[in-house]
């Protein structure tokens, strides 16, 4: 992939780069350890490149040093640019770019908890995924970390930002909460009714997923990736299944990147209805949340039909998909005419109602330099104007033969995410009916029973926003499996959007962002 | 059958079980010991206009003080062990518990791991299994039923207490008051 920023790097950078490889789309840089914050500094600011993506491999059986993967993507040339660093295990020390790019942060402390490399110089270097109660010395994704031990518990503290002065007092919320919500813990601090500020912990749910995936095979593995955020079950199966055909060179059969298209935009039109009842839920607008679970509850129960699961589970695999479609073709398009049409008027009403405008205008604002410097995405990005759309930036699937719009908003506020979303089911329905009418014809699978050793990304733009993955084989099976989920980059966000909202917002504006807790914690 | 059949028939025989043994509506806590949102799903879908479990007399409360049953979900992860015990320890006796879903039944496809217990009948005593990934909104609705119809066979008390290994300090011993 030839791209002009890859020049400019090599002009600016030339005697840092080790190692150059390039592989489709992804070009491997590696990089001289001492001058990683320099680099990414300058591909962040200068050239203007989100970074998306940060994580560690343990190579040390192979290479003798653990490696550290930064990502940035390259929108308008359909390109990935990935730098890596070495770490020797003997001094597991690198040097943090979180005070250059604020979107580093989780990642680094992920990689501090899981890998046992510190990050010099990290502002905010305290415990993520693992709890005070986990013993130091336990790094769960390191290689000769065995996956069924059992750590003991030890005594441990975790210390919450404070918040002091006259009148002002904490709430805590959580991990246990009054709705039918995934666990998270939330501790606001408020003067009066307004929030002054608001700290989240989270990976009440961390259930080991990367280190499970290590030498799963490959068609068990597609079922992991279904429950990684179980709502999400499509977008994630099939960012890890284009991963792996990546490496292996599988090129799908037309009719399976159809289908996948079709179950990728399915589960975006249910999501988002569910998202749109949960704002009507929220601001106690019963009526309109009724309308709005029963088009869901429609939709789930299309998928049932159409696929066997009502949440699409079990459709793909490596090579294609498992089960044709083609022969539902009219039911879909009868139903999903009617879902349009009353989704329309559902919009409209809801749209009329001043008592619930009033209630999200404004409310629960992310600014656009906000949103970019934390690299927030999907919806709740394309609501702050950040125009960014993996479908149509990096179309994997069939997106390329399709026109569909990305929605646009720059309010940043529980409005602005909410027209978002109604736009994007229109959109999505849309690209259903053209996927249908179009669908090739052929196989839907191409069977391989020998991936190769290699690694790749595999990504897609999930109901919350992009999500990607990055696999590496080894004999067959899984090396190394990293999941981003789109709340990894989107959790931030909240404790900026709810400040100066009053707590009864709070849970308005936590749905709008409509963050998975599984996903972010795996 | 209709889905609004099924329910239907379902839920008035559901109705009247409760009604029988509780003499009132059944109060259920829903608790996420870590799973994959996917419960959720079905969990919430309950409530939506077609299933509509609150015409059975099926409520399902906000806090564990209120519920005479809990629906646990997910392989309980390490660090929602103690969220959970304390939500057991919170709900009135005699009290139900229900693991719905695949991992709240045996750990699923999370198994055991440093990060997950295996199920939810390792941490607390379990009177129905409701298996699925996820289970369907009717499938859980014939496990609320299966549930109740247990708990007017439950007279005495559990004849044994479980010993909880989980290390947590004041909370490795739990009391059943039945």
């Amino acid at each position: 992939m030839k791209t002009e920023y890859i020049d400019a790097i090599k002009k600016e950078f030339g005697n840092s780069i080790l190692k150059e490889s390039v592989s489709d789309n992804e070009t491997y840089l590696t990089i001289k350890k001492e001058t990683i914050v320099k680099l990414c500094d300058y591909i962040y600011s200068h050239l203007d490149l989100p970074l998306v993506l940060v994580f560690a491999t343990d190579e040390r059986k192979t290479d003798g040093v653990f490696k550290i993967h930064y990502v940035f993507s390259i929108d308008k040339d359909d390109a990935f640019i990935i730098l890596n660093i070495n770490i020797d295990e003997k001094t597991p020390v690198f040097n943090s770019i979180t005070p250059k790019i604020a979107a580093a942060n989780w990642y680094e402390r992920e990689i501090q908890d899981m890998f046992g490399l510190r990050p010099a110089g990290h502002p905010d270097p305290r415990r993520l995924v693992h709890f005070e109660d986990m013993p130091a010395g336990v790094y769960p994704l390191r290689k000769d970390f065995d996956i069924r031990t059992k750590p003991p518990r030890v005594e441990g503290e975790y210390v919450y930002r404070r918040v002091e002065g006259e009148g002002v007092y904490e709430i805590p919320v959580g991990p246990v909460h009054a709705g039918v919500i995934e666990p998270g813990h939330f501790r606001f601090s408020v003067a009066g009714e307004p929030i002054i500020n608001l700290e989240i912990r989270h990976f009440y749910t961390h259930k080991g997923v990367e280190k499970l995936f290590e030498n799963m095979s490959m068609d068990k593995a597609v079922f992991l990736a279904e429950r990684v955020s179980g709502d999400n079950s499509v977008a994630h199966a099939v960012a890890f299944c284009q991963a792996v055909e990546n490496i292996a060179g599988i090129d799908i059969p037309p009719r399976a990147k159809h289908i996948r298209t079709i179950l990728l935009e399915l589960e975006r039109v249910y999501n988002h209805l569910g998202d749109i009842a949960g704002i009507a839920t929220d601001v106690a607008f019963a009526m309109g949340a009724a309308h709005a679970n029963k088009l869901k509850e429609e939709v789930l129960q299309l998928n049932e039909k159409v696929t066997g699961s009502r949440l699409l589970r079990g459709m793909n695999a490596i090579g294609g998909v498992r089960r044709d479609i083609g022969d539902k073709k009219e039911g879909i398009l009868l139903e999903l005419s009617d879902v349009q049409h009353d989704f329309r008027e559902l919009i409209e009403y809801l749209m009329s109602i001043p008592s619930l405008v009033d209630r999200i205008e404004t409310t629960g604002r992310i600014y656009n330099d906000t949103a970019k410097g934390l690299h927030v995405v999907g919806p709740a990005a394309r609501a702050s104007g950040i125009d960014r759309d993996m479908r149509r930036d990096h179309p994997y699937a069939s997106y390329r033969d399709f026109n569909f719009k990305v929605p646009l908003h720059k309010a940043g506020d529980v409005l602005a995410r909410t027209v978002v979303r109604a736009d994007e089911v229109c959109e999505s329905i849309g690209i259903i009916e053209q996927a249908l009418w179009s669908l090739p014809e052929g196989d839907i699978r191409i069977k391989s029973s020998q991936i190769p050793d290699g690694f790749s990304l595999g990504y897609t733009e999930a109901p919350r926003g992009e999500t990607l993955y990055w696999v590496m084989t080894e004999n067959n099976r899984i090396k190394r499996c990293k999941v981003r989920d789109p709340s990894f980059c989107n959790w931030l966000a909240i404790e900026y959007a709810v400040l100066d909202n009053i707590v009864p917002d709070f849970p308005i504006i936590n749905k709008s962002l409509s963050l998975s807790y599984s996903g972010n914690d795996m | 059958m209709t889905v609004e059949y099924e329910i239907e028939i379902m839920g008035q025989r559901l109705n009247e079980r409760i009604k029988k043994i509780f003499g009132r509506s059944l109060h259920i806590r829903e608790v996420d010991a870590g799973s994959c949102n996917a419960c959720e799903v079905e969990a919430t879908a309950l409530s939506n206009p077609i299933y509509d479990i609150e015409r059975f007399g099926i409520h399902i409360v906000a806090s564990p003080r209120h519920a005479d049953m809990l629906l646990v979900t997910g392989p309980v992860t390490r660090n929602m062990e103690l969220a959970l015990l304390k939500t057991y320890n919170a709900t009135p006796s005699p009290k139900l518990v229900a693991a719905m879903g695949s991992c709240a039944c045996n750990g699923g496809i999370f198994g055991e791991t440093y990060a997950t217990g295996g199920g939810v009948d390792r941490y607390i005593p379990v009177d129905v299994y409701i298996p699925g990934c996820p289970p369907r909104p009717q499938a859980v609705i014939f496990g609320i039923m299966v549930a109740v119809d247990k708990l007017s066979q439950k007279k005495t008390p559990y004849s044994e207490t479980p010993y909880l290994n989980t290390g947590i300090k004041g909370t490795t011993r739990l009391e059943h008051e039945i």
